[in-house]
């Protein structure tokens, strides 16, 4: 018998946990000895499990550039979610992947100036290729981000955000909260409406990710600053329990999710009937 | 020489006990509830019920197995890997539909990455068909160019008045007629042309025979999706699942965990796109109305399987899910209603 079955999981251990808003936490994950549990590309997700619990899918926010450990940005919304959140440093979870198309960082985007859009918990899969792309700088142009949330505390990634991103040069980063905050000195409006007033020229990719409905107004705004779809990049989310386009729940007409997805230019998602 | 062996229906009970001498065997037999596969032992009857209930499908993907176990230590988490080498078994007695539902549960699950779960049983499982003598007026396998009397067999029987014609097809299946050359004896290919000849003729005056699957098939995603049919077809669903069970080819599964209070065991679980719960997640419900959910069973069937496996459906026409929807709705009607003016039968 081959001993590679997909749906076999291997440990992980928690080694550290990092509260990033009142529903977001990060938490970075080792093989008990110490690696990489396998490597990925920007865009990829993998499968955490706590037995007895539940498995599910989240996608990968460290960059593979990152050699010692991964890490995942984790909302708390559901039962594996809510159990994850409760965990404290060295307990052991399970792990399986990488699963999925990532972004073409290494064809289409080389070269190319990068806008990246982010509402939310979107920015986490955008984070590991957004560091991805800061950790081989020469090979892309100018890089936008702009990011919005709900208010200030409920931006992932704040500190590095600020204290690394914001000081590379040719990165410009564009923050935004839906409503007024008196500590707060930066833009005030939604990520839709921001992207408008920003006016960026189209000679670039975009990279979408958020909500369903920040997604949809976002791109409609990008249409109107004359973007083509060709240039605009989003991933899909979908309920999975596979991972590897077997178990017949993800699919978007004849394309799986957990397998084309969750990358897909916005173009190909014309392609698709509407369910998502 | 001729390579048909045949056994005379009066030493079946011989036959059956030679194969189950060195493997398992399962065979349908009669219950209240209709043909169901069992294990054969000493006295068992062989039932030539035109279909089982439940499909075959069950012999490689089992509506409920256990994946793997956990144990917990505190912090720390062991993962069991609970799987065994499958014994050799045969399974005879499946219907050419069967047969071929097992070819679309392998681009499935065969597919890298391979699933070794099924792969396993697929790799010990060896299939003897029994040609359809008498299919009925729900029997529709022509429509996706299944041959009842030629099929994807390790071994394809084919039964007379007093006998049954063994031929083999594949190496497995070889190997099975070799071992039991003391109960079969060598036979003229006659009687089975003449048994091919007759099932042909049976089939071509089935009510559905020129039912044609052509409307449907790869790439035609944006013809039906949006298609106002859908609505009516699927007014009356209760969503009750019973087609997917039965289905020999619906593949859907959910994993689940199950705390037995001295560890934790994986099962893997068949799942239905029926099901409201389905696609749930915290996020939202995708897929809200049985209309939605409906579409996609059938969709999947006739097009977005076809997309993606060259062209191949993923329907084989037994017939099972015309015989048990509570409110007689099937794919024959889905095809007929959607494929318009395309259709016949």
């Amino acid at each position: 018998m081959d001993n590679r079955e997909p749906l076999m999981p291997t440990i992980g251990v928690v080694t550290d946990i990092r509260i990033d808003t009142p529903d977001v936490k990060t938490f970075r994950v080792v093989t008990p000895d110490g690696k990489k549990a396998f490597e990925h590309k920007p865009g990829q997700c993998a499968m955490l499990s706590i037995p007895g619990v539940g498995e599910a899918m989240f996608s990968i926010t460290s960059s593979p550039t990152n050699e010692e450990y991964m890490e995942f940005s984790i909302k708390k919304c559901g039962c594996v979610t809510e159990w994850l959140h409760s965990m404290e440093v060295g307990q052991e979870i399970t792990i399986r992947g990488p699963y999925g198309h990532p972004f073409p960082v290494d064809t289409e985007f080389v070269g190319k100036d990068m806008l990246f859009i982010a509402g939310g918990i979107g920015l986490a899969p955008l984070r590991s290729v957004i560091n991805y792309c800061r950790h081989y700088r020469d090979r892309y142009g100018k890089i936008d981000i702009v990011y919005g949330s709900r208010s200030m505390q409920d931006l992932v990634d704040y500190q590095e955000i600020i204290n690394e991103w914001e000081k590379d040069a040719g990165v410009e980063v564009h923050l935004t909260i839906d409503r007024e905050q008196p500590e707060w000195n930066g833009h005030v409006g939604f990520v839709p409406n921001y992207v408008k007033e920003l006016g960026f020229d189209t000679n670039k990719v975009a990279i979408l990710c958020g909500p369903p409905i920040m997604i949809k107004f976002t791109l409609a705004g990008l249409i109107e600053l004359g973007f083509d779809k060709t240039q605009v990049y989003t991933t899909l989310e979908l309920r999975m329990k596979c991972g590897i386009g077997k178990c017949g729940r993800c699919n978007v007409g004849a394309k799986y999710v957990c397998k084309d997805g969750p990358v897909f230019r916005c173009d190909q998602l014309d392609e698709l009937p509407n369910e998502y | 020489m001729s390579k048909v062996r045949k056994v005379s229906l009066a030493r079946l009970d011989e036959f059956f006990s030679a194969i189950a001498h060195s493997e398992r065997l399962y065979l349908p037999v009669d219950t209240a509830a209709g043909a169901e596969y069992k294990e054969w032992a000493e006295g068992t009857k062989w039932s030539d019920a035109l279909n089982t209930v439940r499909s075959a499908k069950d012999f490689f993907f089992p509506q409920t197995e256990n994946l793997m176990d956990f144990k917990m230590h505190e912090k720390q988490i062991e993962i069991i890997d609970t799987r065994r080498e499958t014994e050799d078994f045969v399974v005879f007695g499946v219907r050419a539909c069967d047969a071929r539902a097992f070819r679309v549960l392998d681009n499935v699950f065969l597919a890298e990455p391979v699933d070794t779960y099924y792969q396993n049983r697929r790799e010990h499982g060896t299939i003897v068909t029994v040609a359809c003598t008498r299919p009925v007026e729900t029997c529709f396998c022509g429509t996706f160019d299944i041959d009842p009397a030629n099929a994807d067999g390790d071994v394809n029987a084919y039964k007379t008045e007093d006998a049954l014609y063994l031929e083999a097809k594949t190496e497995k299946g070889e190997k099975l007629l070799a071992a039991l050359t003391a109960v079969t004896e060598e036979a003229d290919e006659k009687p089975v042309e003449a048994q091919k000849a007759l099932i042909k003729e049976r089939m071509a005056r089935l009510p559905l025979a020129n039912l044609r699957p052509d409307a449907f098939g790869k790439d035609k995603t944006s013809e039906f999706f949006n298609a106002p049919e859908w609505k009516e077809l699927s007014e009356s669903c209760l969503g009750c699942g019973t087609c997917t069970f039965i289905c020999p080819t619906c593949q859907c599964y959910d994993i689940r965990d199950f705390n037995t209070g001295h560890g934790v065991k994986r099962f893997r679980c068949w799942d239905s796109c029926m099901y409201s719960d389905f696609t749930k997640m915290s996020a939202g419900q995708p897929r809200l109305t049985q209309m939605e959910r409906f579409r996609q069973r059938f969709m999947h069937k006739l097009v977005y399987y076809p997309t993606n496996n060259e062209g191949l459906f993923s329907c084989v026409g037994c017939g099972r899910c015309m015989n048990r929807c509570p409110i007689q709705m099937n794919i024959v009607k889905v095809m007929k209603k959607l494929g318009g003016g395309k259709q016949n039968g």
